[in-house]
């Protein structure tokens, strides 16, 4: 049952793909999902590719549109259901609530690295100082030499762009967090730092869903595993 | 960024009839400072009449358009006079046109065509103008030794940011874009894309902005609209319209995108 520590509860969350170019299949995704998640918890996603693991943090995101079900958020105080929140409430909560951190950068063309890490800091306090030595500190700590620091990230490598991404999810002190494979191609010495970074966040209370296919990541971070199969065949 | 307790813009009810043809119907919507609408669709689904619609050029058949006016309180763009409308397109509105041939005077200088709408709201002072001209074009990169050239001797992607510069500043808060990043080289149109994602959230402008280009619309819109034969299909986030899109039509447009 929610309690006030709850920040993310889902209640009988339906997600199926209709494909309207390929004569209308539907494709069931999960259904009857029910999870909550408390401050400084950390839930992994278990289940095999394919699974609806990602579906289900886009659907917590309010990027994906579930068919029925919720998806409350502890938002300033308040439980909002992100399924039905206007999109100003959405973007809001995104803003200052909800962080994500997604298996690929999304590059903006001609906005330097540093930039791309401060830029969810700025959006939120408007001090772009403060936010640049925030982005500066977190480069530092992910490895990224500090000459690629003024340069896009889009010739960056799979790995240096993936750090950039956490960087910029972690620029924030978000309450709630959704991380999509963060260490999928990293070294072993960077997976120790975003390790680090996940545990800080659970001290300070942030309450943690993640998609981590290294075990050995899972270990170290999981407070408990939520196996998704049975969502899938109820669909 | 500015909090307004109410929206902007407020749209309820635009249908746009040219005869018996549609042009657009029955669209409603709120925009709040700060956001970008992005406005995606086929050639001839209504976009450009729409947009005309809620700049106030075009009179709607039915609906109305409030606008949360700085100068004038809410008003309805068509409703009140005209003397009213015109003034709100030279000061708090802003329109960027497609072809920026058609928001320029190419015959008088860059410095002129800058100056000339910060005359048509009242600035007298020559140093004054050309202070706040030169200060525009280096907000659009433009060099300052260009002020004096006419704008036909710029290439494409310069007219485009010297009618965007010309537009904002008398500092509108809504400016409604069509189309105007197609057609630039990539480097420039990238250049362009950044100057829009800068000045939005530097001065909290509300923007629509009509364009064809799915990628341009997830860099700048926080919302979408899909149009087709005049009627608004999907809406919603930009992400959720483009990741999980819901109408077929709206899957066929994700589907045709060109990967690079």
């Amino acid at each position: 049952m929610p309690t006030d520590k709850t920040m993310i509860s889902v209640r009988g969350l339906d997600k199926t793909f209709t494909l309207h170019t390929q004569g209308g299949t539907v494709i069931p995704v999960f259904s009857g999902l029910n999870l909550d998640v408390n401050a400084g918890e950390c839930v992994a996603l278990a289940g095999s590719s394919g699974s609806g693991k990602s579906s289900l943090i886009c659907s917590l995101y309010g990027n994906y549109r579930p068919q029925n079900g919720s998806v409350s958020i502890r938002h300033e105080g308040g439980m909002v259901d992100i399924t039905t929140a206007t999109p100003r409430q959405v973007l809001d909560i995104r803003k200052t609530t909800m962080g994500y951190v997604s298996q690929f950068l999304r590059v903006v063309p001609r906005v330097p690295a540093l930039d791309v890490v401060a830029e969810p800091l700025v959006a939120l306090t408007g001090d772009l100082e403060a936010a640049r030595d925030r982005a500066a500190f977190l480069l530092k700590r992910l490895n990224i030499p500090s000459a690629l620091w003024s340069l896009p990230p889009a010739t960056f490598s799979g790995g240096e762009q993936q750090r950039v991404n956490i960087a910029r999810g972690f620029s924030l002190e978000y309450p709630v967090l959704l991380l999509d494979e963060p260490t999928a191609s990293l070294d072993a010495e960077n997976r120790r730092v975003v390790v680090g970074l996940i545990n800080e966040a659970k001290a300070r209370g942030t309450a943690v869903v993640g998609i981590f296919h290294d075990e050995e990541v899972r270990d170290l971070v999981a407070d408990r595993l939520f196996e998704m199969r049975s969502f899938k065949e109820a669909a | 960024m500015t909090t307004l307790p109410h929206p902007m813009i407020r749209v309820r009810g635009i249908t746009k009839k040219y005869g018996e043809m549609i042009g657009c119907r029955d669209i409603s919507f709120d925009l709040w400072p700060g956001e970008v609408m992005g406005i995606v669709g086929e050639s001839g689904s209504g976009k450009s009449t729409l947009l005309g619609c809620l700049s106030g050029r075009l009179e709607p058949t039915t609906g109305s358009v409030g606008y949360a006016s700085r100068e004038f309180g809410d008003i309805d763009v068509h409703g009140c006079a005209e003397p009213v409308r015109r003034k709100l397109l030279r000061t708090e509105l802003g329109v960027v046109h497609q072809n920026p041939r058609d928001g320029l005077r190419l015959g008088v200088t860059a410095g002129a065509n800058l100056g000339e709408r910060l005359m048509s709201v009242g600035a007298r002072h020559y140093g004054d103008i050309r202070a706040e001209a030169l200060k525009w074009l280096a907000e659009v990169e433009i060099e300052a030794g260009r002020i004096d050239h006419f704008p036909k001797t710029f290439s494409g992607g310069m007219q485009q940011r010297l009618q965007i510069a010309c537009n904002l500043i008398t500092q509108p808060r809504i400016v409604f874009m069509d189309e105007n990043t197609g057609g630039l080289d990539v480097s420039v149109q990238a250049r362009l894309l950044e100057l829009l994602r800068n000045l939005v959230s530097r001065l909290g402008l509300s923007v629509i902005i009509v364009t064809h280009d799915l990628a341009v619309a997830r860099l700048l819109a926080h919302r979408l609209m899909v149009m087709q034969r005049g009627q608004v299909v999907e809406t919603g986030l930009t992400d959720q319209v483009l990741d999980d899109p819901q109408h077929p039509y709206t899957q066929l447009l994700v589907s045709s995108i060109l990967q690079a």
